[in-house]
């Protein structure tokens, strides 16, 4: 072989991987027929549904399986080498010096107790003869690579004095001391913000190009792999079905299954008016059901025919470079697909949402709410101490329109939650007012009168924990019915009946309990029993971030299908700006308890923006990889909100200052103003809106 | 109509019956070795406790002057004592009081036996305890907390020792203070299952439709921290069997001469080194098998429903 031609061969080759678990009803195959090549500098995503396999392939490149893994069959190369069936010394050796890996929570790789600088320069002691000096100096030089601000320092630090995104680049630092030729990354930004994200996926971006890593990437985000991957393989039920590049998957999918997927996602910019989503229908069939002789997708294709029921298809190319495991891949233009009947109600389509004069329901005026916080001096002991306050929601002022839907955006911590919290009544504000229906909100949960409890109800982010274990899916509908007493108690069962039908689920449901449910399932039972008592505010925190695309879609088509039907009012939170995008009417963005701009959707997501808006848009990933985006990151951590930044609370990370006098000197002073670009749309800051107008678009299709 | 028909019946094959699920509870015994012995031992006991006057020709209280201090023989399995009272018949009238009867009067008993009954007593008390700690925090928390703090800072013997002087050996005492006894151990263990509840979004979902504290407590989380409790229960009965062994050995058990396993042992221990060890022996074993058969079965059970999950 030539030099050139070991240049050129992939660092990974992957061919017909097949991979088992033991289990107590005997081997179940996680993963079979899998094949891949990866190259020097090049960045492969390996996308798909929880269950789907993915991370499996990637722990079974290193044969990191556990106990009960093992790779029945196939090939595993890298850089030549086979490495099914290498001794666990071999591998170990391999995988702290030629293979990294990096794992989805950073906090649970980094050793709590050492800091960071014996970690990192551990690794290089271990695998390199080199002296400890020289490998702190190594260590240094590496966090410097990352972006870590105050390197040398950071060394002497222990990883809970590092923020997440830090701790993850303290991780990235690690896996690239030794140079490795691959690099497997598992959802290394999926515990992130979108902001913090957006510099992860940067510095991976730079360390493929200088250090001519291959590197495998593992996600469920397809906004993600459209951002850093070259190329991409699609995931079904623990087989590879689409291979191809970004560009391909992305402008030309051929397998039924990526098209489905395409239309789960909505695109940044596409509203409920303007479009719909569309859920694949059925579910990711278990290890055990999965056909041997048969397409695996065929149940849930819109274009099986008898072959595929039959015969197995293979991974074939299609286009120079481009394989579908489909037969049909030819045949199939998914730009006549056309719903098949029942996927999605017709309510669910554009066009179908009743136009109500924009009454508020909902107006909140300066509302604050602050967590006690005892600091830990010897004074506070006996009562004396100073009193601090985490100001979670400061000074915030907004409605809602009667059956519009407001969404609201921010990073962690910047107080959504309890905003939510505060209007429910499960926290109790400090000052402000709050007003509902004719209702005053200030009262806790406990004080409020049984016909405001009626009205405002809330949608829980977790599946898993949305619904209480003990108790029939049933049972769990009825309790707000018969506890809100809506409906008479004879008819408590049928009204039942009625809402698992409305959230599209049969009447056998009814005497299942939770953990014979689905995440998706799970999450419909909650939005039954939010929508029981026939609210007319209903509150959702975070109701789709827990779940896969397809799943997430339905979920969304059946909001807005209730939404519509009874014109609900909703305030829907959530980190996703393309699903707040497609689902609300009004957007608020929140920074540390701060409002800093509010305004109908389309406002929002166009110029002028406020400055910390403009950098959330840049830091979507967008599931397009050829739109454009403009390049703004944030840098640092949101301020501590028992010391929020006086003045403007962005002004410590505002990338926009400079727009102002003396380098914004006035925004550490003074409260901005609000100021109004229309009579809905304001924005806080102290850039005058002239300024603010002239910004570019964030993003911009082709 | 057939097409409903067809639904019903398969809805019957999806849906098992409520036998079958009993069934699937049960076999979880059978999983584990270790439970299915505790099971057993646990199983002999109750079974001679419920039959014993068909199980002996003898009243555990007949005295039989001719036979003082025997080894085991045809007449007495296990021997006899130093009165002459035939110790396998006072042995399982010891297990009654222990596992399957109370005696509140001369006339008139509950079911369940003392251990059980201190048990559970504790439970009901300890378990409101800790969800009232737990759940509702504050200062209700704080109170109650340093009180079964300064409770527990007592040696358990102790205690036992000084709530039975202070209210006189009986039955019912005995329950009083297997129950006091118990309550701060399982205050704590519930307050910490609350804790962590607690913070589950099914709370915040009854919290927003405006239930009442009670109501969270009892209905929502308790049942979700059943299977710990339980756990924690049965061990507790094993102390509890041991404690009261511990008891009648000083003199503070049931009085004579009801049938009490510690004070036999206490009985007997002056004749273990005249040559008849078996007055001592026997009932020692009793204990011993007991209190480890309900350790077998309690740990068994555990790490069998830790690895379902």
């Amino acid at each position: 072989m030539s030099s050139e031609q070991v240049k050129h061969a992939p660092i990974l080759k992957v061919k017909n991987a097949a991979i088992s678990y033991e289990t107590r009803y005997g081997d179940v195959e996680a993963v079979r027929d899998v094949s891949f090549d990866v190259n020097r500098a090049s960045t492969f995503g390996v996308v798909g549904e929880s269950g789907c396999g993915k991370s499996t392939v990637a722990f079974g490149i290193v044969d990191f399986l556990g106990a009960n893994g093992k790779i029945v069959g196939g090939s595993i190369k890298f850089q030549g080498r086979e490495l099914v069936g290498r001794s666990e010394s071999e591998l170990r050796k391999l995988r702290g010096d030629q293979i990294s890996m990096v794992y989805q929570d950073p906090m649970q790789a980094l050793n709590p107790s050492l800091t960071l600088g014996t970690q990192l320069a551990e690794v290089l002691t271990i695998h390199r003869d080199i002296s400890r000096d020289e490998a702190w100096q190594r260590s240094i030089g590496m966090l410097q690579r990352v972006y870590m601000p105050d390197a040398a320092n950071v060394m002497d630090r222990y990883p809970h004095q590092i923020s997440g995104g830090q701790q993850q680049r303290v991780v990235i630092a690690m896996a690239l001391l030794n140079n490795p030729a691959l690099l497997i990354m598992d959802e290394p930004t999926t515990a992130l913000d979108v902001t913090v994200e957006a510099v992860v996926l940067d510095l991976i971006e730079d360390l493929k190009r200088d250090f001519d890593t291959a590197i495998v990437y593992i996600t469920h985000d397809l906004g993600v792999v459209a951002r850093v991957c070259n190329e991409v393989g699609v995931m079904y039920a623990g087989e590879m079905v689409e291979v191809g590049s970004v560009e391909k998957i992305f402008g030309d999918p051929l397998h039924p299954y990526t098209q489905g997927l395409m239309r789960c996602v909505p695109k940044l910019g596409s509203t409920k008016e303007s479009s719909t989503l569309y859920p694949i229908k059925g579910r990711v069939p278990a290890p055990k059901d999965r056909p041997r002789a048969a397409c695996i997708f065929a149940p849930r294709c819109d274009y099986a025919a008898e072959r595929c029921r039959q015969e197995k298809p293979e991974l074939f190319d299609y286009r120079p470079g481009h394989q579908s495991r489909c037969f049909y891949s030819d045949d199939i233009d998914p730009s006549t697909w056309e719903p098949p009947a029942g996927l999605v109600s017709e309510l669910a389509l554009p066009g179908n949402g009743k136009q109500t004069p924009d009454q508020p329901i909902l107006n909140i005026e300066n509302l604050k709410t602050y967590y006690d916080q005892e600091s830990s001096s010897l004074l506070s002991l006996i009562g004396m101490g100073e009193k601090l306050h985490v100001k979670a929601v400061d000074d915030i002022s907004l409605s809602i329109p009667e059956g519009k839907t407001l969404g609201v955006v921010g990073e962690s911590g910047c107080g959504k939650s309890t905003l939510a919290k505060t209007i429910v009544g499960l926290e109790t504000p400090r000052g402000g007012e709050a007003e509902f229906l004719g209702f005053d909100l200030s009262t806790p949960v406990s004080e409020r009168d049984v016909n405001l409890i009626k009205e405002l109800q809330m949608v829980f982010q977790n599946p898993d924990s949305t619904m209480n274990p003990s108790y029939t899916v049933g049972h769990q509908i009825g309790r707000p019915l018969r506890h809100l007493g809506k409906v008479k108690k004879g008819e408590i069962r049928e009204e039942v009946h009625r809402l698992l039908n409305a959230v599209r689920l049969d009447g056998s449901y009814y005497k299942r309990l939770p953990r014979q449910l689905s995440g998706g399932e799970k999450q419909r039972v909650g939005i039954a029993r939010a929508f029981a008592s026939q609210p007319e505010l209903v509150l959702c925190d975070e109701p789709v971030s827990a779940l896969d695309v397809s799943v997430q879609a339905a979920v969304l088509n059946l909001l807005l299908d209730i939404q519509r039907e009874h014109n609900t009012t909703m305030m829907f939170i959530a980190h996703d700006l393309s699903v707040v995008r497609f689902f609300s009417d009004y957007v608020a963005v929140m920074y540390l308890g701060h409002l800093v701009e509010v305004g109908p959707a389309e406002n929002i997501y166009s110029p002028p923006y406020q400055p910390y808006t403009e950098a959330l848009l840049s830091a979507v990933p967008i599931p397009d990889p050829t739109a454009e985006q403009k390049h703004i990151r944030l840098h640092g951590t949101v301020p501590s909100a028992l010391n929020p930044p006086s003045g403007c609370p962005f002004h410590t990370r505002c990338p926009r200052r400079e727009l102002l006098p003396d380098n914004g000197a006035i925004c550490e002073k003074e409260e901005p103003p609000w100021q109004y670009n229309t009579e809905e749309h304001r924005i806080y800051c102290h850039i005058p809106l002239e300024k603010l107008r002239k910004f570019d678009p964030v993003v911009t299709s082709r | 109509m057939t097409a409903s028909k067809k639904d019903t019946l398969k809805n019957a094959v999806n849906q098992p019956s409520w036998l079958t699920k009993m069934w699937e509870r049960i076999s979880i015994v059978f999983e584990s070795k270790v439970a299915l012995v505790g099971l057993i031992i646990v199983l002999f006991w109750v079974t001679v406790a419920i039959f014993a006057p068909l199980l002996t020709p003898y009243t555990p209280t007949e005295q039989d002057y001719t036979a003082q201090n025997q080894g085991p023989s045809r007449a007495h399995p296990l021997g006899t004592d130093s009165l002459g009272r035939d110790i396998w018949s006072r042995l399982i009238y010891g297990a009654r009081v222990v596992l399957v009867m109370l005696p509140i009067s001369e006339s008139f008993w509950l079911p369940l036996g003392t251990a059980i009954w201190g048990v559970l007593l504790g439970l009901i008390v300890g378990s409101t305890l800790g969800l009232m700690g737990g759940y509702l925090g504050g200062w209700i928390d704080e109170v109650v907390m340093r009180i079964l703090d300064a409770m527990m800072a007592f040696p358990v013997i102790l205690l036992y020792m000084i709530i039975i002087a202070a209210v006189g050996a009986s039955a019912t005492n005995v329950v009083l203070a297997i129950a006091i006894v118990g309550i701060p151990g399982i205050a704590r263990l519930v307050r910490s299952l609350t804790l962590d509840i607690r913070t589950r979004d099914y709370i915040r979902a009854a919290e927003t439709r405006g239930e009442n504290p009670w109501y969270i407590m009892f209905v929502e989380i308790l049942p979700n921290a059943r299977g710990p409790i339980i756990i924690d229960a049965m061990l507790r009965v094993g102390y509890a069997i041991f404690a009261m062994g511990t008891l009648g050995f000083l003199g503070l058990g049931m009085p004579p001469p009801s049938p009490d396993w510690g004070s036999m042992v206490a009985k007997g221990r002056q004749f273990i080194l005249s040559g008849s060890p078996w007055a001592a022996l026997w009932p020692s074993l009793a204990i011993a098998s007991l209190v480890v058969g309900l350790n077998l079965f309690a740990d068994g059970l555990r790490e069998e429903s830790l690895r379902y999950q």
